[in-house]
């Protein structure tokens, strides 16, 4: 039963559900038909994971706010509940009940949709996460493609907001976003074909499944260049050029209020659990890990990659516009380019690799990256940091003395 | 080696993680202030006070409004004048102290309290009769007898006007 249906994974979160509904009889009369049951077990299961998903990034702005402050000397948000646990309450009934000011001269259709567009990028990617054993939403034979694609969504959005808005700080803000996600897709994919490779197949469950050793231990510099263009796909510290607040106001959504400005935040919000969750099922053995149930080791790894990126944030400055196309270009890219001839060379010798033939891989490619990035940084550092001198403006007496002499 | 810097700049933060917070939780803690800190709420000793208004001659800001009337209860001096208005407007006082150091008497000194936000003006000037209900905590700023006998207004008893004399 049920075979014919699009999508229907033996054992699955899904199937199960639709199992239930579908062959749930009494007296040999079924229940509900067989499409309801389609209808109705897909809307419990997008019900079930985008809830899931919001309340843990409620919590996260809690945990975010509270750890910065530490990391700052202060003590975080702590007024509202126990530690301030219903400081994201607080916020969301701030928000809920807010005026929606919509300034004039905005492109109302632009400016409303942009904020939901936005969210459906990082919402989609949770989309073919397996969160566990047998827990995924959909198992797409091109679940990494699939991610790939709807995590440039937020950019479109981005620049409908930029531009609908008809200021010029978030037209500034949404075009900078525009030029850095052209930049660090290349890097990005670039990182996971070295994955791909390894595993064999661009669905999320059999990176997973043949993870026989974490990828991060075969692939550090696959990882180490995921984790910085990741960082610049979500536009988080240190590559917050997009909403540069000392700079842009608040770029993109400078002109947003209300729940419209709070669905861009959640959204910001929500991204940097699906990268994590993204890296944990690509680099870190996803779900799998020993004694604990499933669920719970791939909820450990994605808190534990969501911290490091919060640490990052925390730490490090925001880029210059041209360093951040500088390190993509010059750095990260040709970086990409070798880690994948690397590891397409090394399976070359070893077609079918062992246990032991992958601990020889991750050896050569753990020399190769620390190679790679010693030589790199020293031939790119000058390049990356100095800005090369403007052109006078023409007209000045700087460039009239030029022309003279 | 590149990268260093930003490995050191991580354990910073890292260490400051499980550091204690510098904040003071103010309504519930308060940081310590010094004894001659200038605050708010004059305390004024009626025993004291002759009525001559050098400290409203002395007010740069021209902020205390005294009205007096012959028959005084001065108990240092023999005869002396009855206060009727002491009014201070703090709303425009800029806590310089003047009034107190012009005072012959020592019968005007600094508050040392500083939470006294009213929503209007008009409530911040301070009368003739909250100066006597005030509770006589003086800071010891340009007082040195009240510093010789290591006096603190945080923490310390409030004084009587036979106390604060030189």
């Amino acid at each position: 039963m049920g075979g014919s249906t699009p999508f229907r994974e033996a054992n699955s979160f899904f199937g199960n559900l639709y199992d239930l509904f579908a062959e749930s009889q009494i007296f040999g009369v079924s229940l509900i038909p067989q499409w309801l049951a389609y209808f109705v077990a897909g809307f419990l299961v997008i019900f079930v994971v985008i809830n899931a998903v919001v309340i843990t990034t409620t919590l996260g702005t809690w945990v975010e706010r509270r750890l910065i402050g530490r990391i700052q000397s202060r003590l975080g948000p702590n007024r509202w509940g126990p530690f301030g646990l219903l400081t994201p309450v607080a916020d969301a009934l701030k928000l809920l009940t807010k005026e929606d000011t919509r300034p004039d001269g905005v492109d109302p259709w632009v400016f409303n949709l942009a904020p939901l567009v936005f969210i459906l990028g990082p919402l989609l990617v949770f989309a073919v996460i397996p969160f566990g054993k047998n827990t995924y939403v959909a198992n797409l034979n091109i679940g990494i493609l699939f991610i790939i694609a709807v995590t440039t969504v937020p950019t479109i959005a981005m620049f409908m907001a930029g531009w609908g808005s008809g200021n010029r700080y978030s037209l500034f803000g949404a075009m900078r976003g525009v030029a850095q996600l052209v930049s660090y897709e290349v890097p990005l994919v670039l990182s996971i074909v070295g994955v791909l490779l390894l595993a064999g197949s661009l669905s999320l469950v059999d990176i997973v499944e043949s993870q026989s050793i974490p990828f991060i231990l075969i692939q550090p510099l696959g990882f180490f260049i995921f984790m910085l263009a990741i960082s610049a796909e979500m536009n988080r510290s240190p590559f917050d050029i997009v909403e540069a607040d000392s700079e842009l106001v608040a770029g993109f959504h400078t002109e947003y209020s209300g729940m419209k400005w709070g669905t861009f935040q959640l959204a910001e919000f929500i991204a940097p659990f699906g990268a994590a969750a993204i890296i944990t099922t690509l680099f870190l053995k996803g779900w799998e890990g020993p004694a604990l149930p499933s669920h719970l080791w791939f909820f450990i790894k994605v808190w534990g990659v969501w911290f490091v990126l919060l640490w990052v944030r925390a730490t490090l400055p925001r880029l210059r516009v041209d360093q951040i196309m500088g390190l993509a270009w010059k750095f990260l890219f040709p970086l990409g380019l070798i880690n994948i001839f690397v590891t397409a060379g090394l399976l070359l010798v070893w077609p079918e690799p062992t246990i032991a033939q992958l601990w020889a891989m991750g050896g050569v490619n753990w020399v190769v990256a620390l190679v790679c990035l010693v030589v790199s940084s020293h031939l790119m550092s000058d390049k990356l940091t100095t800005r090369a001198p403007l052109a006078p403006a023409p007209g000045t007496s700087r460039s009239r003395a030029q022309e003279a002499g | 080696m590149y990268g260093i810097g930003i490995a050191k700049g991580l354990m910073v933060t890292l260490t400051n993680l499980f550091r204690k917070p510098f904040t003071v939780q103010y309504p519930e803690e308060a940081v310590p202030q010094a004894a001659r800190f200038r605050g708010e709420e004059f305390v004024w000793y009626e025993e004291r006070c002759t009525g001559c208004a050098s400290c409203a001659k002395y007010c740069p800001l021209g902020i205390i409004r005294i009205v007096t009337h012959p028959g005084g209860s001065n108990v240092q001096e023999g005869e002396s004048y009855a206060i009727d208005v002491f009014d201070i407007d703090i709303g425009r006082c800029m806590f310089c102290g003047l009034c107190v150091e012009a005072c012959p008497y020592d019968a005007l000194f600094m508050g040392s309290g500083f939470e006294r936000g009213q929503y209007r003006r008009d409530d911040l000037v301070i009368t003739v009769d909250e100066l006597r209900q005030a509770d006589k905590r003086p800071s010891t700023w340009y007082r040195p007898q009240l510093e010789a006998r290591d006096y603190h207004p945080q923490g310390g008893q409030p004084l009587s006007w036979e106390e604060v004399g030189r």
